[in-house]
């Protein structure tokens, strides 16, 4: 019988950081020309769709609208919107689909002109810019307000007060982070910074500081995911998707139950485990950069160091070039692209390591790829392992 | 509960659809509400038709107005033109009845803030029968 594991066979960017002439519609269409054509598969063969709601209907960007104006008359159509973190849902759910014979062929896009839309404003905006009365839970924090940074400095803030956390530390993933943006001629800040660069950089909430905080761009990615079988016959080496796991502790920062421990904790292990490989076997990680926190509290999730044990692991270097575990060899959310929902661009980043094609920044002899996404505030946490080699 | 009437307020205010409103019009009349459930005892925060634990119709208790700061920051920036008063606190509070709240702190130097710290609750009136509530030092 044909082998219907799920692979990821094309990948494609949009144009990044600032990119003026392009709408939300027009990345997601550029991304995903260049995903189809990337692997080489005939686009009337695609009848799966998998997006976010995107900016919603009156943008034109919600999956109803866009799997039209993509033209894919799908037999599958998945619009889970959880943030940040949604492709890491897209590529579970996708998964799912093609194993179970829902369709053959995934087409995932995503596309944001936010910089371009809202301009600079610094970045620590809320979502609720006027006077305008705050429905739902948001109420219960908006009309105080907290800012997006402010909410991650609240867990940022409880991890040191926890664990003796310092400033330090967490710059030091924003470093890492920046040392392969210089390797990205397209990343958004390439110039090298120091420890001290990040702590003489401007308090936006205590702790965070500017640099501890991702750059907003514009920007778009596309994957297309297939069976093993169909890939056999496409450009590229099918990229085995081996573990997929997701979960929600909450969704507004208010109601998160333990503000030093994230989802990572739950779908983390279930990934591993679903996978056969432990966080060791890992040869390069792909971790939300929302906020240097952000990925101190997901290694310890993924259990790459145990609890607590986040700023230890750090400053030991592993997340940097030749290190031990690689992170965020694209430059990251905080140097090199965040535009608004980051995660597909880590399951992008993961391919180009896994299939060798990462430049300067490889990874050498990468076999095992982990990417994390993070969507909401540390609110719903996907895993996504990803291989080289056929699992056995 | 001490009430501050503060009508001159410009900032976005709850919209106080459902159960909010009742919690939002408790905190005018100088009583914090939580909810209990009947069925299962357990405690929560924000008001909401079931209790996240059993799915029980949850009911209203008063908590004591009390509690101690689990997490703070301090905004130093927001682009946000009704907060252009910068610095200011804002804090998740622990309350002694097991739930845990999200509001500001005022009253402190943002630099004399401890998480650890006990705080009481105050209400701040935003039109003439609601209130958010905030906190200060005890």
């Amino acid at each position: 019988m044909p082998s219907r594991h799920p692979v990821i066979c094309g990948i494609g960017l949009s144009d990044y950081p600032v990119v003026p002439h392009l709408n939300s519609v027009q990345h997601h269409a550029l991304a995903a020309r260049r995903a189809i054509a990337d692997c080489g598969i005939a686009k009337s063969a695609i009848d799966g769709y998998v997006s976010t709601s995107g900016g919603g209907p009156a943008e034109g960007d919600d999956a109803v609208s866009m799997a039209e104006y993509l033209g894919v008359n799908h037999r599958y159509i998945n619009g889970t919107m959880v943030g940040g973190s949604s492709f890491e849902f897209h590529v579970q759910h996708a998964a799912a689909a093609i194993r179970e014979g829902l369709c053959d062929t995934v087409l995932i896009t995503y596309g944001s002109d936010q910089l371009t839309r809202m301009g600079r404003v610094l970045g620590t905006g809320g979502f609720q810019r006027d006077a305008q009365p705050v429905t739902g839970a948001m109420q219960m924090a908006t009309p105080y307000g907290l800012p997006l940074v402010g909410a991650y400095a609240l867990a940022a803030r409880r991890h040191m007060h926890e664990f003796g956390t310092t400033s330090e530390q967490l710059a030091e993933i924003a470093v890492g982070v920046r040392e392969f943006a210089g390797l990205n001629p397209d990343a958004r800040y390439r110039d090298p910074i120091t420890v001290d660069d990040v702590l003489s950089s401007r308090m936006i909430a205590d702790p965070l500081h500017k640099l501890d905080c991702c750059v907003i761009t514009d920007g778009g990615g596309a994957l297309v995911m297939t069976t093993e079988e169909i890939a056999r016959d496409l450009r590229q080496p099918p990229i085995y998707v081996l573990g997929a796991a997701g979960t929600q502790t909450h969704w507004n920062i208010h109601q998160m139950p333990d503000f030093t421990e994230m989802g990572a904790a739950v779908c983390g292990p279930e990934a591993f485990a679903q996978a056969g490989v432990t966080p060791a076997d890992i040869d390069t990680a792909q971790l939300y950069d929302s906020f240097t926190i952000t990925v101190m509290l997901m290694l310890e999730g993924l259990g790459f160091c145990g609890r607590g044990e986040g700023g230890a692991y750090v400053e030991e270097g592993h997340l940097r070039r030749g290190g031990s575990m690689p992170t965020n060899t694209d430059g990251g959310g905080l140097s090199s692209n965040h535009p608004g929902m980051r995660g597909i661009f880590l399951l992008i980043e993961a391919v180009r390591q896994l299939r060798g094609d990462a430049g300067e920044a490889q990874v050498p002899d990468a076999e095992l790829a982990l990417a994390c996404g993070s969507g909401g505030w540390l609110s719903a946490i996907a895993t996504v392992i990803l291989g080289k080699d056929r699992p056995s | 509960m001490r009430v501050v009437s503060d009508l001159e307020w410009q900032g976005p205010v709850p919209a106080g659809e459902g159960e909010y409103g009742e919690f939002f019009a408790a905190a005018a009349k100088g009583r914090l509400l939580i909810q209990q459930c009947p069925e299962c005892g357990h405690r929560q925060h924000y008001p909401r038709a079931i209790c996240t634990a059993c799915g029980a119709e949850p009911e209203w208790m008063e908590a004591a107005g009390t509690g101690t700061v689990y997490t703070y920051t301090v905004v130093r920036q927001y682009g946000v033109p009704a907060f252009a008063e910068l610095p200011y606190v804002l804090a998740m509070i622990d309350l002694p009845e097991g739930v845990r709240m999200f509001g500001g702190l005022t009253g402190i130097d943002p630099e004399a803030v401890e998480i650890g710290m006990p705080v009481t609750a105050y209400a701040r009136t935003y039109d003439e029968t609601h209130a958010m509530i905030f906190w200060e030092p005890a």
